[in-house]
């Protein structure tokens, strides 16, 4: 028995590396972060501690709370819209397309809707300011072209339209994900159960709905909750897009930390937000993980 | 028993749709690619949907001088190539300890791991900009290969460790009665049979880190040192006057990572499934 222990105790020199290394760099980044949202500090000189001060400003700041319910919009579009469309695809690919045309039309499905998740932010940003410019976009050039001219609309130069812009690109990118996922999942099913649903006279839709979808609860709810939680990091379409704009109709809390750090040189302020967004995020994520166990999703 | 009937219109339907669908998406890239052969005074009279009469290819090789693009796309594979490795590895041994070692508080480690996982780079990177200032490590391509690097192994040790929990037991026993070190385990019983998913693993950090923003473009502010993802970002916005050479820009820089893409696509796949559902 002792060996065993001793074994035991050995592999931990394993972990040492990795542990060290990530609580130095991602523990010590974060427990600094939150001592500088405590400051007053424009990133030269010593910080100066202002105790909650950040904190009552920013439970006071419109543009805060506007962050946030904007991030809360972009679950829809960024997590509840492509998990729902992506449900759909992923079935009918793999109950359609599979069965009749062969693995290679399905392939080719896959892959051109999984081509935006490789390709980086700021090119996604070219790509779709092609797509969204008023005077010679793609988007505005066809409405045009089939007498559409008052829906040619300045996408992301109003407020009205910027969000709505904005998440389309959204779904656009993050469709790819969940179908690929959701695909997978399907493969681990057992045909039995279709099998025999179809015998029973069940329509394709009343099987997907009452055979496929709750055996696909694991992969339902591990794309729901990364998908969440990238909604509510959000920064690079809208750096690469709208700058938060115009005015504050695409702020996101992401993007507003990152604009008080570097633009308005208010770094505790800054950081008194990415605090707070980082706390929502990590209980949010193990309140979902401790879900999903009860639900006896993860073993 | 397969209840297979004859086809009907319905599969037609879904393939039309589908296949409709699937160009729907790939629409931008089309837009991209004729638009950056095409001679800026044909954008103006003709728009942007129409074919490119006269093929313009000089603007591919006046934007590649301009930015230095060979630079960019060398810096880029060696942050990305130097970060999977390092990624791996740190990884690797960790969810060695979790996953085979079963070390005692393995489930904090590993909940430590996930938690860090959520936290959003906006909470990390004044620090960590600060930090390497003070470190001499400020616009330095090194700098964001030690924080990719390490990064990753939040992701990394998660994967890992949920794949070597399901390694079977026997083997490990067997080498323990035998007298095998953890270490002599390592190398000779979980390496070699890991070795295919810890190339999945590699994949995926290249490519994640090839797209990889935030912390390039606070981190890395000269020329030189920029990554392609970033020359994307800062570069074209040299561009707007000139809408077909941000067409061009578009398309050399997304053209690696849909190259690697096609390359390791069903590699990548594989990642992105293994690390969903454990």
């Amino acid at each position: 028995m002792s060996t065993k222990f001793e074994q035991t105790r050995q592999y931990y020199w394993f972990a040492v590396p990795g542990v060290l290394t990530f609580a130095t760099l991602v523990g010590g980044s974060f427990a600094y972060n939150i001592y500088l949202s405590f400051n007053e500090w424009q990133g030269i000189g010593k910080p100066e501690w202002i105790g909650l001060a950040n904190y009552e400003r920013l439970i006071q700041d419109r543009v805060f709370w506007i962050s946030f319910l904007h991030a809360f919009e972009f679950i829809l579009a960024m997590s509840i819209i492509p998990t729902a469309l992506g449900l759909i695809i992923a079935a009918l690919i793999y109950d359609f397309i599979a069965k009749h045309f062969g693995n290679a039309v399905s392939t080719f499905l896959r892959i051109s809707l999984y081509v935006p998740q490789i390709i980086a932010l700021p090119v996604v940003g070219i790509l779709w300011a092609w797509m969204l410019s008023p005077n010679v976009g793609v988007i505005n050039t066809i409405l045009r072209n089939i007498g559409l001219d008052k829906f040619a609309l300045n996408w992301l130069g109003q407020s009205s339209t910027a969000m709505f812009a904005l998440s389309i690109m959204m779904i656009w990118i993050q469709i790819g994900y969940t179908i690929v996922i959701l695909i997978s999942g399907m493969s681990r099913l057992d045909p039995y159960l279709d099998e025999a649903a179809q015998l029973d006279g069940a329509t394709w839709f009343e099987r997907f709905r009452i055979v496929t979808i709750p055996q696909l609860y694991p992969e339902i709810s591990v794309v729901l909750l990364t998908t969440t939680v990238a909604a509510l990091k959000v920064f690079g379409p809208v750096y690469v897009m709208t700058n938060g704009g115009p005015g504050d109709a695409t702020q996101v809390p992401a993007y507003f930390s990152y604009f008080h750090f570097f633009s308005t040189l208010k770094v505790g302020y800054g950081a008194s937000v990415a605090t707070v967004l980082a706390m929502i995020l990590t209980v949010l994520a193990i309140g979902l993980l401790k879900f999903q166990r009860k639900m006896g999703v993860l073993r | 028993m397969s209840v297979k009937r004859k086809k009907g219109v319905a599969p037609y339907l879904v393939l039309v749709g589908l296949v409709f669908m699937a160009l729907v998406w790939l629409f931008p890239m089309y837009i991209a690619f004729i638009n950056s052969f095409k001679p800026e005074q044909e954008f103006v009279q003709n728009g942007v949907l129409a074919l490119p009469q006269d093929w313009d290819f000089s603007k591919f090789s006046k934007f590649w001088g301009e930015v230095n693009f060979s630079k960019k796309l060398l810096n880029s594979a060696q942050v990305s190539l130097f970060v999977a490795l390092i990624g791996v590895v740190l990884s690797f041994l960790t969810a060695y300890a979790i996953g085979i070692g079963r070390v005692k508080g393995r489930i904090w480690i590993l909940g430590f791991f996930m938690v860090a996982f959520t936290i959003p780079q906006e909470a990390l990177i004044y620090p960590l900009y600060s930090v390497s200032k003070m470190l001499n490590l400020y616009d330095n391509i090194w700098s964001i290969i030690i924080i990719f690097g390490v990064m990753s192994t939040g992701f990394g040790t998660y994967l890992l460790s949920s794949v070597m929990s399901t390694f079977p037991d026997e083997l490990l026993e067997a080498a323990r009665v035998d007298g095998a070190s953890p270490w002599r385990i390592l190398r000779s019983i979980v390496l070699p049979l890991l070795r295919p998913t810890l190339f999945v693993l590699a994949t995926m950090f290249f490519i994640f880190t090839w797209n990889e923003f935030l912390i390039p473009l606070v981190m890395l502010p000269s020329n030189d040192n920029q990554t392609v993802t970033l020359a994307m970002a800062v570069t074209t916005g040299q561009y707007t006057s000139d809408p077909t050479a941000r067409a061009a820009a578009a398309l050399i820089g997304f053209m690696p990572s849909v190259i690697f893409f096609l390359i390791f696509q069903r590699t990548l796949m594989r990642g992105i499934t293994l690390g969903a559902v454990k």
